[in-house]
């Protein structure tokens, strides 16, 4: 019988959680603004107002103006994406847009390939009780790892045979994104109760019609949930695989361009990326969920 | 009276011969005795059913017959043949206590299941489907989804499901002892006319008295502590029968054997 899962309606859940969310939104920008002016007051002081006299109207005014604040104002991120999409064409390395396709490219190759490994682990482990016994505590050590600790390692050892570019990053998101699936899967394939599976026993079912007419299409309700937290742990797993490379292209290798040059607003400006990218392709896993189970309710 | 058994064709086995079965579970430290010693024969085209309290077996015997349990001493065969290999020929239709319709299937689409496992094709399974579910009622059902059916429905979807690559042989454990007792009778009237119009095998678990008597040719009564049968009764009734049968003397009188034999079953 059917699990409960389908997932709320984006529309239903815009309406109900609009104002609240517009509400905390604009106290965190005014906190924000707030904060700015405290952070970056005394490098305006020291270095913009040093050699004439400035009330604080002109201190706040200056605080959210700096070219190198500690922390930007909203508006200053919000001008600097604008200008980096409009004044430079899709192509160009000044363009976030840019950046933002290479990272999501690496994000989405490491999902897929993530996803598809976590399917193959999880059908393993669940037709097999010795590789229930033998991988799992592997799988489950592989992510007490720390992914900052392998990227480097993964890196130097697909470009000593040669392979750089998309492959290293996509490898170290999908180190990240077949985790959450494999779980759930193991969870969603072993879902099918006693009655289901005896009914296709008399049907004398073959394991493979058993897995691809109930524990697959069982294990749905599950595998979107953990597509959702892959997909996110996909883009995190990409980015930092830029750090090390020294890559030309991608969020994270502006994230630390930004960080070398003391670009506080181009550090923040690719953050704001990152962060549109994160929840466009969770808000995808979201939608698709939706189609693909819309007509599951509880039999 | 009529005679209720159909006259046993010499040449064909019987639909189910169950012989000095035992099954006892956790042998070496705490044995249960599930059955002990159980004797069975039931003849193609009986409507039979098995009736007793709780833990008299009645639904180890079925899950036995169906290949689902296996005996630990003596021998059953379905069709002349093990409960294994009958199993494997598509010799019976199983329908559970619980509907097992699938959630992400439509009505249609859970009948024609047995049918894709069966690797028939797209277009036969659609006709057998539609064909099945308009002899259970539900034409008008096919897209739908379980969950937009009723309890009583759904347990019609699920014996349409079982019908639906015609077994010789239905097995049903207690498929209405969920439903309420309007939804129940009135399965009860449409399997009993489904089972005069097609006569095939039916062997029936069941825990009602009323249920069992309006629907079986003879009725089985076990008794728990060890699984075995008391008493099998015939029934006298005509093979074409009504709800309103049910306040007649000869129904009472065969209600009440099996109520003493339930009675007795549980002294001894």
């Amino acid at each position: 019988m059917g699990k409960s899962a389908s997932g709320p309606s984006f529309a239903r859940t815009l309406s109900h959680q609009g104002l609240p969310i517009s509400v905390v939104l604009g106290f965190v920008v005014i906190a924000w603004y707030a904060l700015a002016v405290g952070l970056n007051a005394q490098g305006a002081i020291e270095r913009d107002l040093a050699d004439t006299p400035w009330n604080w109207q002109q201190l706040v005014a200056t605080t959210w103006a700096m070219q190198r604040p500690v922390l930007p104002a909203p508006h200053q991120v919000a001008l600097d994406l604008w200008s980096s999409m409009t004044d430079w064409p899709l192509g160009s390395p000044r363009n976030l847009l840019f950046h933002m396709a290479v990272t999501a490219q690496s994000t989405l190759v490491g999902f897929v390939l993530g996803t598809v490994l976590g399917l193959v682990l999880s059908i393993a482990i669940v037709h097999s009780r010795t590789l229930d016994r033998a991988l799992l505590p592997w799988i489950v050590a592989s992510q007490s790892v720390p992914v900052l600790a392998i990227a480097p390692i993964v890196l130097v050892i697909l470009g000593s045979i040669g392979l750089t570019g998309v492959a290293p990053k996509a490898v170290i998101a999908m180190y990240l994104c077949f985790f959450p699936v494999t779980v759930a899967m193991v969870q969603g394939l072993r879902s099918p109760q006693v009655i289901e599976t005896e009914m296709l026993h008399t049907y004398a079912a073959t394991p493979w019609q058993a897995l691809w007419m109930l524990r697959l299409p069982a294990s749905l309700p599950f595998l979107f949930p953990a597509l959702r937290v892959g997909v996110a742990a996909g883009l995190v797993g990409a980015m930092v695989a830029e750090l090390p490379t020294g890559a030309q292209a991608g969020l994270g290798a502006r994230l630390l361009t930004g960080s070398y040059y003391g670009q506080t607003v181009q550090i923040w400006s690719a953050l704001v990326m990152a962060a549109v990218l994160g929840l466009v392709l969770t808000a995808a896993m979201a939608a698709l969920e939706h189609l693909v189970l819309r007509h599951r309710r509880n039999a | 009276m009529t005679q209720a058994n159909p006259p046993a064709d010499s040449t064909s086995p019987l639909a189910v011969d169950v012989r000095k079965a035992s099954l006892v579970y956790n042998p070496l430290q705490a044995p249960v005795h599930a059955l002990r010693e159980v004797d069975l024969a039931v003849q193609p085209g009986e409507f039979v059913s098995l009736i007793g309290p709780s833990g008299c077996g009645k639904t180890t015997l079925l899950r036995v017959i169906a290949d689902l349990e296996h005996i630990t001493a003596g021998s059953v065969l379905v069709n002349g043949v093990s409960p294994h290999e009958a199993r494997l020929t598509r010799a019976y239709g199983y329908v559970f206590q619980a509907p097992g319709l699938f959630a992400w299937r439509t009505v249609l689409g859970n009948v024609k299941l047995p049918l894709q496992i069966h690797g028939r094709s797209s277009a036969e399974c659609d006709a057998i489907a539609r064909d099945q579910l308009a002899r259970v009622g539900l034409t008008g059902f096919e897209s739908k989804y379980p969950w937009q059916l009723s309890g009583g429905m759904q347990q019609r979807v699920s014996i349409a499901r079982a019908l639906s690559f015609e077994p010789r042989i239905l097995m049903m454990d207690e498929p209405f002892g969920a439903l309420d007792e309007i939804t129940r009778d009135r399965l009860n009237e449409q399997l009993q006319q489904m089972w005069e119009r097609e006569r095939r095998t039916v062997v029936f678990v069941t825990h009602s008295i009323a249920e069992a008597v309006y629907l079986s040719t003879r009725i089985v009564v076990m008794s728990p502590r060890p699984g075995r049968i008391v008493k099998v009764i015939e029934s006298p009734l005509p093979d074409t029968r009504t709800l309103d049968m049910r306040d007649t003397n000869q129904f009472v009188e065969v209600a009440h054997a099996v109520r003493e034999a339930l009675a007795h079953g549980h002294d001894g």
